[in-house]
């Protein structure tokens, strides 16, 4: 088994020492213990650069942007605008008109079923989605389904949580309009095989919409390479603020959907009889955007890329390795979610233990992991639990971190045996 | 193990929770209620004989933390034989128990048993873990099927 000094002085130059010094948060003490946090599929801790980035904006260059001609406008603009830019480089979009902001992956969604879901759906229709997916690639569907009579289909998954490709390509009909994949489950961990599911689906003439919340942090992305439709994430799980996400979307399909929110800044032209929309990607930023949170987004990505995503990569697969091998040894713990192709999300039930109980314990030796149904149930009852005990882990955690969760569980273990 | 995870997690918790009493279905029930705490994905269904307004028999089934189990445990052999309106002054003082002022004193007298559950109190996520039995309760009592959620 690879060891915390042989990955440091082997091919892989990773300072994670280095790196947590970035993140003040986790000098935090949890009930006296230092903060062990493997909750970041939840949302990640934020880098001295992103809160930085965030005091600046408010501190120097506050002001409401494209509109203004004033001096603070265009810089708060310039600012905006360059995040724009940084986001279209990060997953390597062919252009910035491609580049939606939004609150987060959900609203990113949403915006795909309201804009391209209502204007391309009829009676009879199909939109097929996976067994994994979370919530959020549920519901806005079932929303738009319910209301145009369609028909939402969904692709059964493996008990290591795999989707099963063969039963995928059989479930698309000539009445498929729309694919939606999340591109790592959040509760399994599974990276799915979205190259492979986006050539079959346009083989079919389908397009695919990618939830990558729990990619960008993980996994290097090229949307073109990738020749999705669509491509979802969130900013505060890639180490940037919270109520900032992207929806990328190809410009020629942008071009074709109607708005999705009426406002200012979406319009070129208003009288009371007919409205002239503004050309992408403003014509679906409607309102003031949430500019701080924009650059603050811009500045995690500029983080990320100092640190590089092929390092973030191998450093974190070496401690999902570590953690799994040890959590494995533990008698009576199973791990929910074993797909060959994972990303660093743990999944596990107890003997005998329920998930919150597990929570509870482990708070108090300073570690933070997600219990409950992550946002999945329908996944929960594919295998027939209620919920499960997540530790998710990004580029700041230790291999220490993972002992100090094995300690703990073995420590609930006892307390109810 | 620390104080205030002791506190929260009492031997007679534990117990409660190793095994759970009156944790069957009860074929013969009168009353039935599902409680749902969408927090978690825990489900509870109650079973309760009702004989005019007193609780002869009662009953719980499905899975759940410690806590609720413990709980839905607890409050089965207190509810037991009462009427309908003592059910509800119990569930009332434990209610009050469980959601009270940290520094407050517990007045063990009052609420017996259920003293173990004052630690509750100190986590405030977990209050709707040692509510939900009680909630599907009274709404079994009032309903002859119904689905409650803690929300």
């Amino acid at each position: 088994m690879n060891t915390k000094a042989e990955i440091l002085s082997g091919e892989l130059k990773f300072d994670v020492m280095k790196i947590r010094e970035d993140f003040p948060i986790l000098n935090t003490l949890v009930r006296g213990k230092p903060l062990c946090y493997l909750d970041n599929a939840a949302t990640t801790q934020k880098p001295h650069m992103v809160i930085d980035s965030l005091t600046e904006y408010y501190t120097s260059i506050n002001s409401n942007i494209h509109r203004g001609v004033h001096t603070l406008s265009e810089k708060a603009t310039a600012a905006f605008e360059e995040s724009r830019v940084k986001v279209k480089n990060y997953i390597n979009a062919k252009s910035e008109n491609e580049i939606i902001f939004t609150r987060g992956t959900t609203e990113s969604i949403n915006l795909v079923a309201n804009s391209f879901g209502r204007s391309n759906l009829n009676e009879g229709d199909e939109i097929l989605i996976t067994g994994m997916e979370h919530h959020s690639n549920i519901v806005p569907w079932q929303i738009i389904a319910k209301e145009k009579k369609s028909v939402l289909k969904v692709v059964p998954i493996t008990d290591s949580g795999e989707l099963i490709l063969d039963e995928f390509e059989k479930l698309i009909t000539e009445r498929t309009k729309i694919i939606s994949v999340v591109y790592v489950s959040n509760t399994l961990g599974t990276i799915n095989p979205v190259e492979k599911i986006i050539e079959i689906a346009h083989k079919h003439g389908v397009p695919v919409l990618l939830d990558a919340a729990q990619a960008v942090s993980h996994i290097p992305v090229d949307v073109q390479k990738l020749n999705c439709d669509f491509f979802a994430f969130s900013g505060h799980k890639l180490y940037g603020p919270t109520g900032i996400g992207i929806l990328y979307g190809k410009e020629s399909l942008l071009e074709q959907m109607p708005p999705f929110m009426g406002g200012g800044d979406m319009i070129t032209k208003v009288t009371f009889d007919k409205t002239t929309y503004n050309e992408l990607p403003f014509k679906f930023e409607a309102g003031t955007s949430n500019i701080a949170d924009a650059i603050g987004l811009g500045a995690a990505i500029d983080y990320v890329n100092s640190i590089g995503l092929n390092s973030i990569q191998l450093y974190e697969k070496h401690v999902l390795d570590y953690a799994t091998n040890k959590l494995s040894d533990i008698e009576g713990l199973r791990i929910i979610g074993t797909a060959p192709e994972k990303s660093s999300v743990i999944s596990f039930v107890l003997n005998n233990v329920h998930p919150h109980d597990v929570g509870t314990f482990l708070d108090f030796e300073g570690i933070a992991v997600r219990t409950g149904h992550h946002c999945t149930q329908p996944l929960m009852d594919r295998y027939n639990i209620s919920a499960t005990s997540r530790a998710s882990f990004a580029m700041y955690n230790t291999i220490e971190e993972a002992d100090v969760l094995v300690q703990g569980i073995k420590k609930v273990i006892e307390a109810f045996s | 193990m620390d104080n205030e995870l002791r506190e929260l997690y009492q031997q007679v918790i534990l117990d409660h929770n190793k095994s759970p009493r009156n944790f069957k279905k009860i074929e013969t029930a009168n009353h039935y209620a599902e409680g749902y705490n969408p927090l978690c994905g825990d489900r509870i269904d109650v079973y309760v004989k009702l004989n005019e307004d007193k609780i002869e028999d009662i009953s719980f089934m499905g899975s759940g933390c410690a806590i609720s189990k413990a709980s839905a445990s607890l409050m089965s052999t207190m509810v037991k034989g009462k009427t309908i309106e003592e059910a509800e002054k119990i569930f009332e003082k434990f209610q009050h128990l469980i959601t009270g002022k940290m520094n407050e004193e517990v007045n063990t007298d009052e609420v017996g048993k259920l003293a173990v559950f004052a630690g509750v109190r100190e986590f405030p996520a977990r209050v709707k873990c040692a509510s939900l039995a009680w909630h599907t309760m009274l709404s079994a009592l009032k309903e002859k099927n119904k689905t409650v959620t803690t929300e």
